[in-house]
């Protein structure tokens, strides 16, 4: 039951799996891609979260799980101590008021045919949080307090930049006062210029209205820049979790230190001088996820044992990796 | 130096709809000398894709139409260039990675078929001295299991895969000038760098010119020696790359810099965005096209059209004000104190 010490949301060893078959009509099962295979963290209230990996690696996934679309395949799911793996759709549809996502691409995830009111709207509808006027006097204020002209409720997406859209998607999940937000990739559509529009945005709004936010983005210095603690993803796992300052500064896992390597630094003085690890070897598939640990085919330390054991995460004075040579 | 690689003049390139004219590109020039690295940044339409399908002659037709200007390669202006003629250039001399791989590429033919037939064409390889250097080619742009990918169509492959195969095609008869539109965007950081390490390499060995395209300002401060900021169909700025970063002249510049979030900077300062958007290209505002955005106009901003003026020994800038870094920052301080 609700109890302000636990976190408000712990993910334990969530996996989520697709089948693919080959063959149209009877589809026969022939493997699975291990999206996510085996994921724990756990977001206090009031917090970012952030999660970060390479493309494909299982960050939206592991958003999509949590928010049961589809269910997991397996793990538990606790949101202010409630298991969402273990409740019926009505509960669930209930307790989805509280966390809330935005979605990856402000493109495809606005119904065309919906007029801006009727979108923002959806959720109070939905929840049954207001009725008649109260409504559109609601929707006119989520406008404003994401920035756009309240004026704009009878257009519809297509008449909006990509920033815009973003910000009817943020009003649309704000729209039943959730507690906890899922912002999936929030910016990368967006000219860089606007960029910073939404990050402040996300930010005061989280101020105002004490939110907690999963924030999954491929930007590792946007992740910086936003989240409290991060959580790096490898093929399906989380290799490395740890707070804000000892994941940049003292990372400890050969694949987060190859990432902060590469990221290019706008500095030209700068960028001349630097080291760069470049990494050798296959990209591995979560199809056929290779045996033991899941950057082995590209480790540049990796050891007999790489290729035998898969290596558990464990603590260093909350510092958590996953890798058999950190020490 | 002599005479640059490519030497582009007034360049102007128009879409016209049924509705309404569209001006991509306003009267641009510049220029590429033999050797040297260009990185073109900008607003999203801004012009940077349609001002380099122009050198290629690849506007889309009827609708889109090169209206004015010059591009000088190798002492020739491309634009009196019959078919044939221009059809030698485009591949062999100057080799373009299109932004979107999913559309140029053919997906009926082969990813082996794509990067045969170049260099049985260009170079005059046999098939099977074709096929050994299409595999090399992949290798050095990280497609792993090469030999046996040859066969494989476009839809077998992942985005980043179709992106790595177009640089491949693109570097394959060793270009004089690679032009690259955003070729890195479905990539990780990780494999981007592996990428843009084969670009330097490449440049190096072969003294291959490139203009590169991208939105990533860290992309641009390691890889590129020059720069041209792209702003509504104009360039509003030009200089080397440190004078770039270390004193932005135009305040779109200026702002594209510190609206970023950056790895090597303090923590958590806030962001500085850049308010509103982009003019409408098909009816653009009378004085300059940033005016409306910008933090520091004057009347005469919005009513008179600035032209790219020399500001610094090489530093070009498109701007009423003149003004350095250190003064539009103190500027703007003024500002928010009042
Ligand atoms: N509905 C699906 N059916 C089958 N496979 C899927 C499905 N959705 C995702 N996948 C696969 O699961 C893996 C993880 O995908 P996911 O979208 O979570 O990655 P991501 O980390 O969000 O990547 P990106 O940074 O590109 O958004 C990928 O290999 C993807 O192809
Ligand atoms: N086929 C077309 N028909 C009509 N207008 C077009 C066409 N192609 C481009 N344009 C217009 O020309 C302008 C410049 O487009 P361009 O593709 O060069 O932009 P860009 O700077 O490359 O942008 P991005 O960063 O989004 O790739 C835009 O306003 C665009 O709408
Ligand atoms: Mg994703
Ligand atoms: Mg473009």
């Amino acid at each position: 039951m609700p109890d302000s010490n636990q976190p408000l949301l712990a993910v334990e060893d969530l996996k989520v799996h697709f089948r693919i078959s080959k063959g149209f009509l009877f589809g026969k099962k022939v493997g699975a891609v291990r999206a996510v295979d085996g994921v724990s963290f756990a977001v206090e209230r009031g917090e970012t979260l952030g999660l970060v990996g390479e493309s494909g690696c299982g960050k939206s996934t592991t958003g999509l799980g949590i928010i049961q679309m589809p269910r997991p395949t397996s793990g538990k799911v606790l949101f202010d101590g409630v298991d969402l793996t273990q409740i019926d759709s009505e509960t669930l549809r209930r307790t989805r008021r509280h966390l809330q996502m935005v979605f990856q691409d402000p493109y495809a995830s606005l119904n065309p045919r919906l007029t801006v009111e009727k979108i923002i709207a959806e959720p109070m509808v939905v929840h049954d949080l207001e009725q008649g006027s109260a409504v559109r006097e609601r929707v006119r204020e989520l406008l404003h307090l994401v920035g756009l002209d309240p004026r704009v409720i009878t257009r519809y997406p297509h008449e909006f930049s990509g920033g815009q859209r973003q910000r009817i998607g943020i009003a649309r999940a704000l729209a039943a006062n959730p507690s906890f937000i899922i912002c999936d990739e929030p910016i990368s559509a967006l000219d860089v210029s606007i960029q910073a529009q939404i990050i402040n945005l996300l930010k005061d709004l989280q101020e105002q209205f004490n939110l907690t936010y999963l924030f999954i983005a491929h930007d590792l210095a946007v992740v910086r820049h936003f989240s409290d603690r991060i959580a790096v993803m490898y093929l399906g796992r989380i290799v490395e979790l740890a707070n804000r300052s000892d994941l940049y500064d003292t990372p400890k896992h050969p694949y987060t230190r190859a990432l902060l390597s590469a990221v290019p630094l706008p500095d030209p003085k700068r960028e001349r001088q630097r080291e760069r690890i470049i990494l050798k070897g296959e990209v591995p598939s979560p199809i056929r996820p290779p045996k033991g640990c899941h950057f082995n085919t590209r480790c540049p330390l990796a050891k007999t044992i790489c290729f035998e054991e898969a290596p558990e995460i464990r603590d260093f004075s909350g510092h958590q990796v996953a890798c058999h040579l950190v020490q | 130096m002599g005479e640059p690689l490519l030497r582009v003049e007034g360049l102007r390139t128009i879409f016209q709809t049924s509705k309404q004219v569209v001006t991509a590109v306003s009267g641009i020039s510049y220029s590429v000398d033999a050797g040297e690295t260009v990185g073109i940044v900008g607003e999203s339409g801004s012009g940077k894709s349609v001002s380099m399908l122009a050198v290629m002659r690849l506007v889309p037709s009827p609708a889109g139409r090169i209206t004015e200007g010059r591009i000088w390669f190798q002492g020739r202006n491309l634009l009196d260039l019959n078919p044939a003629e221009m059809r030698a250039v485009r591949g062999k001399d100057i080799a373009m990675i299109f932004q979107d791989p999913m559309t140029s590429l053919n997906p009926v033919l082969s990813i082996g078929k794509h990067l045969v037939e170049p260099l049985k064409l260009h170079l005059g390889l046999t098939t099977t001295q074709a096929k050994t250097r299409a595999v090399e080619l992949l290798q050095m742009v990280g497609i792993p299991d090469a030999a046996n990918r040859l066969n494989d169509y476009p839809h077998q492959f992942s985005g980043g895969m179709r992106q790595r195969v177009m640089i491949a095609l693109g570097l394959s008869c060793n270009p004089k000038l690679l032009i690259a539109d955003e070729p890195t965007t479905a990539l990780d950081v990780t494999i981007q760098a592996q990428i843009i390490d084969l670009v330097k390499r490449l440049r190096r060995e072969f003294g291959m010119s490139v203009i590169w395209i991208t939105h990533d300002l860290g992309i641009v401060a390691g890889l590129v020696d020059r720069v041209i900021v792209m702003y509504a169909s104009h360039v509003v700025e030009t200089a080397s790359v440190d004078d770039l970063y270390e004193d932005p002249r135009h305040p779109y510049t200026l702002g594209l810099l510190s609206a970023i979030p950056r790895l090597d900077a303090a923590e958590r300062t806030r962001l500085t965005p850049i308010p509103g958007k982009p003019p409408d290209l098909s009816n653009p505002p009378k004085g300059c096209p940033f005016a409306p955005r910008c933090g520091f106009s004057t009347a005469d901003c919005l009513s008179e059209k600035p032209t790219l003026r020399e500001v610094a020994p090489g530093h070009f800038s498109m701007c009423h004000l003149e003004l350095s870094k250190q003064a539009f920052i103190s500027l703007r301080e003024v500002r928010v104190n009042a």
